[in-house]
C-alpha cells in the first residue's frame, strides 16, 4: 500500500498543531511544573454532573433531535438573551453541537467554498487556519500586536479584505493573549463590514471569563446579528470540556445549512451531556462567578508574579491565560519555552504556536492552583536570572 | 467586626488556604502586601480569624484515633440556659467541637480519643456525670468522607491531558 498516495494532499500538507508537538516533550519529563492546560481545572460542578446521571438512570440513551433537546435549545435561547442581551429562536436558530470545536468546523464547512478568503486574526487557537485549508479557502491572517492590546482593528480588517473575501474569524475572549473586544471596538469592525456579504464566524467561548467588564457579542453589535455565526460552549464556562458540548447561534438561513452537515456527521451531541447543560444553563450562573472569581485572583497574582521578576506582561483581560513579551531575552519563543523546560523544567506554550505574530511570547496558562502557579513563577526566576 | 466587613475575599480565600503568604494575597487581591498583613492583624485582634489548623488524615498514619458525635439533652438552668454546662464540656481537651442544636437533643459534642473504650468511658464519667445533663447517645464515626470542604482519600492527580 501506498500511503502517500492514498492520503490527500490538503490532508498529508497539514501541520500538526504546535501545541501538541510541545506537549510530546513535555511528556517525556519528569517533575515538570506545567501551565500548559487550555481547560479548567475545576470539576464540573455536582449539581451538573448529577443532572447527567439522573438521565442516564432514568434510561435517557437515545438519539436527541439532530439541533439538540428542546428544552436545551430553550435554555441556551434564554441564556443568551439574559447574559448578553440576543435574541435567537430556538427552534430554528440553534444548534447544538459536540463542542465548540464542531461549531467552529461545521461553520466554516457550510460558509467557505474554495477560493473563498478567510480573514484569520492571530494569535489565535490553533484550529482555524487548518479547517479553513479543508475548505478550500485561503486564510488571509491579520496579525494582532500586543500595543493594540492584540485587539482587532478597524484598519487592520479593512486593509485584508478584498472581493474575495468570505468570512472573519472573531476569537474574542483571545486564546492565547487574554485580549478582548469592547463595544466600541467590535462597532468600528461593524462599520467596515456594513454593507458587505461578509459573514463573522465569533468564537465566544470564553465569554463567561472576562475580567473587570462583562463580554460583548459581537452579534449583539447593530448590523451584525445577520452576518454572524456565534460559536460557543460549555467547557470554559462551566467545566465541562470532556462533556463534549457546545452549540451555535446564528441565523435560520445558515443554521439549517450547518445543520445539514451536522445531521450527517454527527446526528447529534451527546443525550447525557445535553441533560447536564440544562441544569448548567438554569441553575449554573453561581458556578460561574464562583470561578470566575477565582481566576480573576490567579491572573493577578500571575502577572504581577511575572512583572516582579521583570518580565513584561499585557493584562489579560479575559480567558485564562497571561502572554508574557519574552523578547528581551534574546531568543524565539520555542528555544526559550524549550530551555526552560529542559533546565528549570516548567512547561509553557511557545507563543509562535498560535501564529506568526505570536512569536516573541509565551503562554502560559492559569488553570491550576496558586500554590502550583508559585512553584513555577520561582523556577521561571530562577531562569531567567541565569539568562 | 469593622475590619471584617471589607475582608470577605480575603476571609473566604484563608478559610480554604491559611498558608497564603501577605504577598500572594497581596497580588490575588491587587492590595499591598502590608496592608493585606495589616488587615489579617486586625482581624485577628477582633477574633474574627480565630485560628488555623491542619486537615489531617489520621486514617494514613499509625497514630491510633478515633473519633465520637454524642448527642445530649440537657436540662436548661435558670439564667444561664445552655452556657453553663456548655462551658463545662467545651473546657475538655477531648471535646473537638461543641454545637448547641435544634431537634430532639441539645448539644452535639464531637470528641477524639486514641480508642473507642477511652472515648467511651470519657462519655460515661466526664459527660454523663455533668449537673443538667439528662441523657446522652453516643455515635462513633466509622469512616470521614468529607470535613470541612475536603474529601477525604487519595490525593487528587491532574489528568488533564489537552493542551488546547
Amino acid at each position: 500500500m501506498d500511503y502517500d498516495k492514498v492520503i490527500p494532499e490538503k490532508i498529508s500538507s497539514l501541520k500538526p498543531s504546535g501545541i501538541r508537538k510541545f506537549f510530546d516533550i513535555v511528556s517525556t519529563m519528569k517533575d515538570t511544573v506545567s501551565l500548559t492546560i487550555g481547560e479548567p481545572d475545576f470539576v464540573t460542578p455536582w449539581h451538573i454532573r448529577a443532572a447527567g446521571i439522573e438521565s442516564l438512570e432514568k434510561g435517557k440513551t437515545y438519539y436527541t433531535s439532530n439541533s439538540g433537546l428542546a428544552d436545551l435549545r430553550e435554555a441556551i435561547a434564554d441564556y443568551l438573551g439574559r447574559r448578553f442581551s440576543l435574541s435567537y429562536d430556538p427552534g430554528s436558530e440553534i444548534v447544538v453541537t459536540v463542542g465548540g470545536s464542531e461549531a467552529i468546523d461545521i461553520t466554516m464547512r457550510s460558509l467557505v467554498a474554495p477560493g473563498d478568503e478567510v480573514i484569520i486574526p492571530e494569535p489565535a487557537f490553533v484550529c482555524y487556519e487548518p479547517i479553513c485549508r479543508l475548505c478550500g479557502g485561503e486564510p488571509v491572517i491579520i496579525n494582532t500586536r500586543e500595543e493594540d492590546r492584540f485587539k482587532l482593528t478597524a484598519d487592520a480588517l479593512r486593509a485584508a479584505i478584498t472581493p474575495k473575501t468570505k468570512l472573519l474569524v472573531l476569537p474574542f475572549p483571545n486564546n492565547p493573549t487574554g485580549a478582548i473586544m469592547e463595544k466600541a471596538d467590535l462597532e468600528a469592525i461593524a462599520e467596515v463590514l456594513r454593507g458587505t456579504d461578509i459573514m463573522v464566524l465569533s468564537d465566544e467561548i470564553y465569554a463567561e471569563l472576562t475580567y473587570g467588564q462583562d463580554h460583548v457579542s459581537a452579534a449583539s453589535i447593530d448590523g451584525m446579528r445577520e452576518r454572524t455565526v456565534l460559536a460557543s460552549g460549555f467547557s470554559k464556562a462551566f467545566a465541562m470540556t470532556g462533556w463534549r458540548l457546545g452549540y451555535i447561534a446564528a441565523p435560520r438561513q445558515i443554521a439549517k445549512q450547518l445543520l445539514k452537515i451536522h445531521q450527517y456527521a454527527l446526528m447529534c451531541a451527546p443525550t447525557a451531556s445535553q441533560f447536564a447543560a440544562i441544569e448548567a444553563m438554569r441553575a449554573g450562573d453561581g458556578d460561574v462567578e464562583t470561578m470566575r472569581a477565582e481566576y480573576n485572583r490567579r491572573r493577578r497574582f500571575i502577572v504581577g508574579g511575572l512583572q516582579t521578576m521583570g518580565i513584561d506582561c499585557f493584562m489579560p483581560q479575559g480567558t485564562f491565560y497571561v502572554f508574557p513579551n519574552i523578547s528581551k531575552f534574546g531568543m524565539g519563543s520555542d528555544e526559550f519555552c524549550e530551555r526552560l523546560l529542559r533546565e528549570n523544567k516548567v512547561a509553557i506554550v511557545p507563543g509562535g504556536a498560535f501564529g506568526e505574530s505570536g512569536e516573541g511570547f509565551a503562554r502560559i496558562s492559569y488553570a491550576y492552583s496558586v500554590e502550583h502557579i508559585a512553584v513555577a513563577l520561582d523556577r521561571i526566576d530562577s531562569f531567567i536570572k541565569k539568562l | 467586626m469593622e475590619k471584617a466587613k471589607g475582608a470577605g475575599e480575603l476571609l473566604a480565600i484563608l478559610e480554604n488556604n491559611s498558608k497564603l503568604t501577605p504577598e500572594a494575597l497581596g497580588l490575588m487581591l491587587d492590595r499591598d502586601a502590608g496592608e493585606v498583613r495589616g488587615i489579617i492583624a486586625d482581624l485577628e485582634a477582633e477574633g474574627v480569624i480565630l485560628g488555623y489548623k491542619t486537615m489531617i488524615d489520621w486514617d494514613k498514619t499509625d497514630r491510633e484515633y478515633v473519633s465520637a458525635l454524642i448527642e445530649l439533652r440537657i436540662s436548661p438552668q435558670e439564667g444561664r440556659g445552655y452556657e453553663h454546662v456548655a462551658q463545662k464540656i467545651y473546657g475538655y481537651p477531648e471535646v473537638e467541637s461543641l454545637y448547641l442544636m435544634s431537634g430532639s437533643f441539645d448539644l452535639a459534642v464531637l470528641i477524639e480519643g486514641k480508642t473507642m473504650r477511652e472515648v467511651a468511658f470519657f462519655a460515661a464519667e466526664k459527660l454523663a456525670t455533668i449537673d443538667g445533663v439528662l441523657s446522652m447517645s453516643t455515635h462513633f464515626v466509622l469512616r470521614k468522607y468529607k470535613d470541612k470542604g475536603i474529601v477525604f482519600g487519595s490525593a487528587p492527580t491532574d489528568e488533564r491531558g489537552n493542551m488546547n
